[in-house]
């Protein structure tokens, strides 16, 4: 359930900008809340009751440092539904990245519960359920392309045929074929991303996990990259949980945004974002994209992420 | 060098090599050389070719001055076959030996001074000036040697020991295979293996890691060739002892080395192999191993001087009639100087062969590494 | 985000196994225990037979203990046991006087002599060739690759020659085996002094460029400071190597003073547990060494204020 957005922000009034006053009475309205999104009241196009990719139940992670205890999560509840992209946006030190390492099993909880395709998270890796993109490629150098990209297919299991089938295939949706004998470092920052991107999909998980995947790059990079995932995410219907610093990319990719704030690491507000499937880096001008922009930096201000 | 002071150098040189013809060879009776007339036509064209050089600029100095030092050069050695200037050789010879080694001094200058412009001619002249100034260092020992007539027991002349190495390839080649083939070969695959099979154990178990390390560091510095006589008493006097001592004397390094770059690969690698639910044996052999393999040639090197290093000194401390380091100091006793040369120079080469061809190795095997892109 | 290598999960039983000096020392008194142990029990079997037969050959009636406590107190025991050879090494360090032949400490004292003397020659030797070769192309191109060679090359296999060479020359006692040791420590010194004095970064140079900086001011502002870790790195190798020149030199002449007259003179008289309590003394020497040039070290770092 979306936050009851008060009636001057309805998505449907396109002309509205927010007022200096109008905006204080906004962050009045919205507190730290834990949500328990019923499915149901999400429009889906059929209608059938979806299955829940992630469940999060009052989950909670504290770590014990030279300087005290640090809540990394405290009391965060979520659920995704298959098929959604789902971003998460903060500042640093909100639980962010902690929180798709939990889901991962990277990390384990200190308390609250957490079902992974209907399962616990460790039975989920065990199963290979999801695939990790991390922030840097971590491509390995001694490989080349083609070997990166089996890797995971080796340690499942993949005959040698399938391996080869499944490495073509996915380096040909992220349009670098011909690259196959390459070395990581024969490719640019954006490139070895994309590799990596490829080698997260080819053991075809429902899941894919992704830590600010394009967070080394430049904007241009990053713009053509993002329209590329976009297609990506159409053409297979993955759900995608995706970690964010940036609003823009937030918004234009995802189907839900979900803004978190530190001490605790908590979620802010959770916002639908109902653009359509296809579409392209245009719509970053259009005052609808603006106004979600806004509220999403209105719920990180309400968290103090702009403060000192 | 400013090109001044390279054409008086070369102008001196030509001088020098000119007052051989004036001044006495030798301080006894021998032929001067206006005498000779082959040498005579060499010192000329020796004397030629400096003052060319002095008159060209730049790098294009370097082949007249090359051709002038290899005639001296040549004219000095032939001249030292005369048993009446070996020995006692005067004002004249050295002139010319003086002169011989400004003429190389200049050369080598010059060609440390170009820039070369593409990648062959880099590789040409990175071999080429080492190679002319350890040319120069061999000629200057032969000629000093012979020319003042040092005891050959305090230093041979290189050309004794080359002849003395020659003559003995027999001998030589027994004790190669009885140091190198028998003790070094079997003694660093035993050590190397092992403190690679024991780091990967400690890497596994992060309690032997964290114990073995210091202990491995503590080990690798300590004089660890003293424990050939021990060595000697448990295994015998030949080949196996020898072995040991170089197994042990290789185990640490290798311990070490491999532990640090099992441990070298990122965390982000590591948070991949588990998200792909890979278990220690699939994580070691596709990350750690391969991410380690710089450390462990390094180590590998390292080793492979230190294993000589080690069959040699054990053999210093007793082994049947066989064996380089019996040979060195059995011959050292016997004040044979020149084959305890030869030895030296098998010595040598067999050490720079093996470390040329373990660095072979590690560049066909890590050459992803990032110090080989730079 | 607080990084979780730092962090330690909140109260959970057995913390005190996770107290820093605890987990530091453990292991290794753990490991030296359990070594000490192997070596005891590797004592009595391999000692076993030779007791066995001594008691033999003497028609004496032996039980199994008695076996057992003779292979520790053997005379020529094939492995002393650990305390047999402390006992040897206390009695020769302490049981006679310093400057008896019989002395331990008189024997390491001129080890030790030879040793230092030799170190310090040959750092200084290397120190100025690297200082040369740093300012000189020449010299660069033409020695330094034989410099390189030359670590490949077992050039300890000299030993025997130099004594020979300067004993024939006159020259006997200190001064060739300090020789030795300079040649020996020297190379490796060069070898990592150049590295240092190179080890500046261009950016770093082109500053000092910008300000007209002489080569000599160059050389004391920046790259003497910048070589202080080469110089500990490549003093504690050349350190080690110079002590065991020094051993190795003692060996040729069947020499009458110094660790490795005691290693030779042990080996030849079937004198083993004398063997092994010279090789302890070479231990605490070496140990002892390089513990003085470390505590250099850290002092040198507090001073320039290096992270520790």
């Amino acid at each position: 359930m979306a936050l009851q957005m008060p009636k001057r922000l309805k998505l449907v009034d396109p002309a509205v900008t927010l007022e200096r006053d109008e905006r204080e009475d906004l962050v009045a309205s919205i507190e730290p809340v834990t949500m328990n999104s019923a499915v149901g009241h999400r429009s889906e196009p059929n209608g059938t009751p979806q299955c829940l990719a992630v469940e999060v139940r009052d989950v909670s992670l504290t770590f014990e440092t030279a300087d005290g205890k640090v809540d990394a999560l405290s009391n965060v509840s979520l659920q995704v539904a298959d098929g959604e992209f789902v971003s998460f946006i903060g500042p640093s030190g909100c639980g962010k990245t902690t929180m798709l390492r939990v889901i991962a099993d990277l990390q384990q909880p200190s308390s609250g519960t957490l079902l992974v395709n209907g399962m616990s998270a460790e039975q989920a890796r065990l199963e290979r359920r999801y695939g990790y993109v991390f922030q840097a490629p971590a491509l390995f150098p001694w490989r080349t392309i083609e070997k990166n990209i089996k890797l995971p297919l080796e340690i499942m299991g993949f005959s040698d045929s399938e391996q080869r089938q499944r490495a073509a295939h996915y380096l040909a949706l992220v349009n670098l074929t011909g690259f196959e004998r390459k070395f990581p470092w024969q490719l640019s920052g954006g490139m070895q991303q994309r590799v990596s991107i490829a080698r997260a999909l080819s053991f075809d998980p429902e899941l894919l996990l992704m830590d600010e995947p394009f967070g080394a790059l430049d904007e241009i990079v990053r713009d053509h990259l993002n329209e590329q995932l976009l297609q990506l995410w159409d053409k297979t219907g993955k759900t995608v949980l995706f970690v964010t610093h940036s609003i823009p990319e937030a918004v234009f990719l995802s189907t839900r945004i979900v803004v978190m704030s530190p001490r605790p690491g908590r979620i802010i507000d959770i916002i639908d974002c109902n653009f359509p499937r296809t579409r392209t880096l245009e719509i970053r001008e259009t005052p609808e994209f603006l106004r979600i922009a806004q509220r999403v930096r209105i719920g990180l201000r309400a968290g103090h992420s702009y403060d000192e | 060098m400013n090109s001044r002071r390279r054409r008086l150098g070369f102008i001196l040189a030509a001088a020098g090599v000119l007052a051989a013809l004036i001044l006495p060879l030798s301080s006894e009776a021998a032929a001067a050389l206006p005498a000779r007339p082959l040498l005579t036509a060499l010192t000329i064209a020796a004397a030629l070719t400096f003052a060319i050089a002095a008159s060209t600029s730049g790098f294009r100095a370097v082949l007249p001055g090359f051709v002038g030092v290899l005639c001296g050069a040549i004219t000095t050695l032939v001249l030292l076959r005369d048993p009446g200037i070996a020995g006692s050789a005067a004002a004249g010879f050295w002139a010319m030996v003086l002169a011989v080694w400004l003429g190389a001094a200049l050369c080598v200058i010059q060609l440390a001074s170009i820039r070369p412009r593409n990648e062959i001619s880099r590789r040409v002249l990175s071999l080429a000036i080492p190679l002319l100034f350890g040319a120069v260092v061999f000629y200057l020992w032969e000629v000093l040697v012979r020319g003042f007539g040092v005891s050959p027991v305090i230093m041979p002349a290189p050309s004794a020991a080359a002849s003395r190495f020659v003559a003995s390839l027999p001998t030589l080649g027994r004790d190669f295979v009885q140091t190198f083939i028998r003790g070094v070969l079997i003694g660093y695959a035993i050590g190397c293996g092992a403190g690679l099979l024991v780091a990967i154990v400690a890497q596994r178990f992060a309690f032997l890691g964290r114990g073995l390390l210091p202990l491995g560091n503590f080990f690798s510095a300590l004089p660890l060739v003293g424990v050939a006589p021990i060595m000697v008493m448990w295994f015998g006097f030949d080949w196996p002892s020898k072995a040991a001592v170089v197994a042990i004397v290789t185990f640490f390094p290798m311990l070490v080395n491999a532990l640090a770059g099992l441990s070298a690969s990122g965390h982000m690698e590591r948070d991949l192999m588990r998200s792909y639910g890979a278990d220690h044996r699939q994580t070691l052999k596709k990350l750690y191993l391969p991410a380690a393999l710089p450390f462990i040639f390094n180590a590998l090197k390292i080793n492979a001087t230190l294993a000589l290093i080690g069959a040699i000194v054990a053999e210093f401390f007793g082994t049947p009639t066989l064996g380089i380091g019996f040979r060195i100091s059995t011959e050292a006793g016997r004040m044979a100087i020149d084959m305890v040369w030869a030895e030296i120079a098998l010595a040598a080469i067999a050490g720079m062969a093996f470390y040329g061809l373990v660095a072979l190795a590690e560049r066909a095997t890590t050459f992803w590494h990032p110090s080989y892109r730079t | 985000m607080t990084s979780s290598a730092l962090a330690v999960p909140v109260s959970r039983p057995g913390a005190w196994r996770r107290h820093p000096l605890v987990e530091r020392y453990a292991p290794i008194v753990t490991i030296v225990l359990a070594l000490i142990a192997v070596w005891y029990v590797a004592a009595v079997l391999m000692n076993l037979s030779l007791v066995r037969d001594g008691f033999e050959r003497e028609e004496a009636a032996y039980t199994v203990s008695d076996l057992i406590e003779g292979t520790m107190s053997a005379e020529r025991p094939l492995l002393p046991a650990p305390h047999q050879v402390v006992a040897a090494f206390v009695d020769s360090v302490f049981g006679y006087a310093p400057s008896a032949p019989r002395s331990l400490v008189y024997h390491s004292a001129v080890t030790l002599s030879a040793t230092l003397v030799g170190f310090v020659l040959g750092a200084l030797l290397g120190i100025g060739l690297a200082l040369m070769i740093v300012h000189s192309r020449v010299l660069e191109k033409s020695l330094l690759p034989w410099i390189i060679c030359s670590q490949m090359v077992p050039i300890l296999a000299l030993a025997p020659i130099f004594i020979v060479v300067l004993g024939a020359m006159g020259l006997q006692g200190l001064l060739p085996k300090s020789i030795i040791s300079a040649y020996l420590s020297f190379f490796p010194i060069t070898i990592g002094m150049v590295k240092g004095f190179n080890s500046p970064d261009p950016m770093q140079l082109d500053l000092m460029r910008t300000w007209s900086a002489s080569p000599r001011q160059v050389l004391s502002k920046l790259r003497w400071p910048a070589a202080v870790p080469y110089l500990f790195a490549s003093l504690k190798v050349a350190v080690t190597i110079s002590l065991i020149g020094a051993i190795v030199a003692e060996l040729p002449t069947g020499g009458e003073a110094g660790i490795g007259a005691r290693l030779l003179a042990g080996s030849y008289y079937g004198q083993t547990i004398q063997i092994w309590a010279a090789l302890l003394a070479s231990a605490i020497l070496a140990s002892g060494l390089i513990g003085l040039v470390d505590l250099t070290e850290r002092a040198v770092a507090r001073q320039m204020g290096t992270r520790p």
